[in-house]
């Protein structure tokens, strides 16, 4: 039995905000089984006693003294962006009308 | 080809400092070949040649004003394009970031500056840094100057490929699975992913953050060294960046060259026996095994019993962080913007512009880890992956208790020809079979050229513990000053 469905596929990809064609369905779907079927050898040693590592470095919260330094200006920082509109990145309506 | 991009860094920086030749006439000589070839190479995404110009100008009148310029003052440096850099444009070689020009320079980029390197522009990559051939970047792959039908490597093939066609003599890489090393071996350049936490990520565009670690490429091992030395060190910015002196990586690589590596001692790791790699490959690998020996190291088979599991490791914990990496770009902030035609809300329009702007591996990787963190699957997969890791790194810890390095080939297989490996991206991920455990702990790694198989470079990789950068740098020019550097075919 597959490991990773074409429905699920399309469910994740709802998730990730991806939009995929139903070509892109039919080729993860296969290839991800595939990749997925190698990726769980890692169940075979890793037993319960063994705590897991998520970075190589100690992470560490960093403090600074509140002091005020230059950041980047607003036209800087909405120079990227696709779309402005009073100084702000403007983006598609999240409301309808008579909401 | 000019005599000047011939030269090493290490003699352009001597040849400008003592003045027989500008930091422009080496800047123009090197845009010039880029002129030439990289039509044939496509190493390059963007070349700055107004930029260059501008900063080798400014190096030749700060000498002219007696002032004391860095050992690498003048040189040229070609840049990942997965680093932002103020006021050119940076991609990641993705179609979402298609004309982006960030409003600042990461770290590594202003520490070029600062010590007087001219960038000429940036480099060609798999998108977002996922893949192992340059294949995968939107705007066309990146040939390997010694077969032009066959991959340069990946994601950093167009920084080794920009090294090895002599259009630059150094060039930044990132690392996350082996994108420095790889590269650097199937072009017969050398390439070393220092320590994680040595560089600093501020201003890079995170596919990993637990893994990616900036690093450079050139053509001998003391060039490496001396890029290395400039890019590293603390970057209060950076919250992984480790705050301590890094390694005199310059004084190793000139020990090294002197070949002698008597009191050495170097660990074969006994998984990497050659089960899935080419016979010409281990071939040059026994090779330099032999001439290390004959330097005066000794030589030890040492077990690292997980190593074979780290692979899957990668490809859980990888694609995890790139799915969260990656929501940034929503069609907000950066870049692309597509559907936004009062017709689809937020979401379809953020859906839309992420389907336009995604290649095919980026999308895959997003999905798989989206289901690696899913609910129900989390434990399976991305916290097994996880104690993998832990597995690992006391295998390394357990190895560099009984030597000082240790060593493997970098790559199962010389440059594959394009499209060979594409539609199975498993067989692509084993490409990246030997540089991945390095990843997962964390230490340092350099690939150095070891010999031909079929014609084709081939590396070895040096592994040494943390913060031991200079110890891999000493094995490297020691094995280098055996074999010599690698000359490919004339373009």
């Amino acid at each position: 039995m597959a490991a990773i469905s074409r429905e699920e596929v399309a469910h994740l990809a709802r998730l990730s905000r991806l939009a995929v064609t139903e070509q892109e369905l039919d080729t993860f779907a296969g290839q991800l089984d595939v990749i997925l079927q190698s990726v769980a050898r890692v169940g075979e040693v890793a037993a319960a006693d063994i705590p897991p590592t998520s970075h190589s470095v100690p992470l560490t919260n960093v403090f600074r003294d509140d002091v005020v330094v230059p950041g980047l200006s607003q036209e800087a920082a909405l120079s990227g962006a696709p779309d402005a509109e009073d100084g702000r990145f403007r983006v598609p309506r999240i409301l309808d009308e008579e909401a | 080809m000019s005599d000047l991009t011939k030269l090493t860094a290490a003699e352009l920086a001597a040849t400008i400092a003592s003045g027989d030749v500008s930091a422009v006439e080496v800047a123009q000589a090197h845009l010039d070949r880029i002129a030439a070839v990289d039509e044939r190479v496509h190493a390059f995404l963007h070349v700055d040649t107004e930029g260059a110009l501008a900063a080798a100008r400014d190096v030749d009148a700060r000498r002219a004003n007696g002032e004391e310029l860095g050992p690498l003052a003048g040189v040229p440096v070609a840049v990942k394009d997965v680093l932002a850099t103020k006021g050119v444009p940076t991609t990641a070689a993705s179609k979402i970031l298609q004309g982006w020009r960030p409003p600042y320079d990461a770290t590594i980029v202003e520490r070029l500056r600062a010590a007087g390197t001219v960038m000429l522009g940036k480099t060609n990559m798999d998108e977002f840094a996922m893949g192992s051939s340059t294949e995968y970047s939107a705007y066309g792959p990146t040939n390997n100057p010694w077969d032009l039908g066959r991959i340069p490597g990946g994601s950093g093939g167009g920084s080794a490929a920009a090294i090895a066609a002599y259009e630059a003599p150094l060039a930044i890489g990132t690392d996350t699975g082996g994108s420095i090393r790889q590269p650097g071996a199937v072009t017969g350049t050398v390439g070393a992913k220092p320590t994680y936490g040595g560089t600093s990520r501020y201003g890079l565009i995170a596919f990993s953050s637990s893994l990616d670690t900036p690093g450079p490429c050139a053509r001998t091992v003391h060039d490496a060294a001396l890029l290395h030395s400039v890019i590293a060190g603390h970057d209060p910015r950076d919250s992984t960046s480790i705050p301590q002196p890094v390694p005199d990586v310059v004084a190793a690589a000139r020990l090294g060259a002197t070949g002698d590596l008597t009191g050495v001692r170097i660990g074969l790791v006994t998984e990497f026996n050659g089960e899935g790699a080419e016979p010409g490959v281990m071939a040059a690998y026994r090779d330099s095994i032999e001439a290390l020996t004959k330097l005066g190291a000794e030589v030890v088979e040492i077990s690292c019993p997980h190593f074979q599991y780290a692979l899957p490791a990668y490809y859980l914990i990888a694609p995890s962080e790139c799915s969260s990496n990656l929501a940034r770009f929503d069609g907000v902030r950066f870049g692309l913007r597509t559907g936004d035609d009062g017709k689809h809300s937020l979401e379809e329009v953020m859906s839309l512009t992420r389907e336009a702007g995604f290649g095919p591996e980026v999308k895959r990787r997003i999905i798989l880890g989206t289901y690696a963190l899913s609910s129900g699957y989390y434990d399976a997969y991305y916290g097994q992956a996880q104690k993998v890791r832990t597995l690992i790194t006391r295998d390394f810890t357990t190895a560099f208790e009984q030597v000082d390095v240790l060593v493997s080939p970098t790559t199962p297989f010389v440059a594959f020809p394009f499209g060979s490996r594409t539609g199975d991206p498993y067989q692509m991920y084993l490409a990246d079979l030997f540089t991945i455990p390095t990843n997962l702990y964390g230490g340092p790694a350099i690939s150095v050229p070891c010999g031909l198989s079929e014609g084709l470079p081939v590396g070895l990789q040096i592994m040494a513990p943390t913060m031991a950068d200079d110890r891999m740098y000493r094995v490297a020019a020691a094995l280098e000053s055996t074999v010599g550097v690698l000359t490919p075919p004339a373009l």
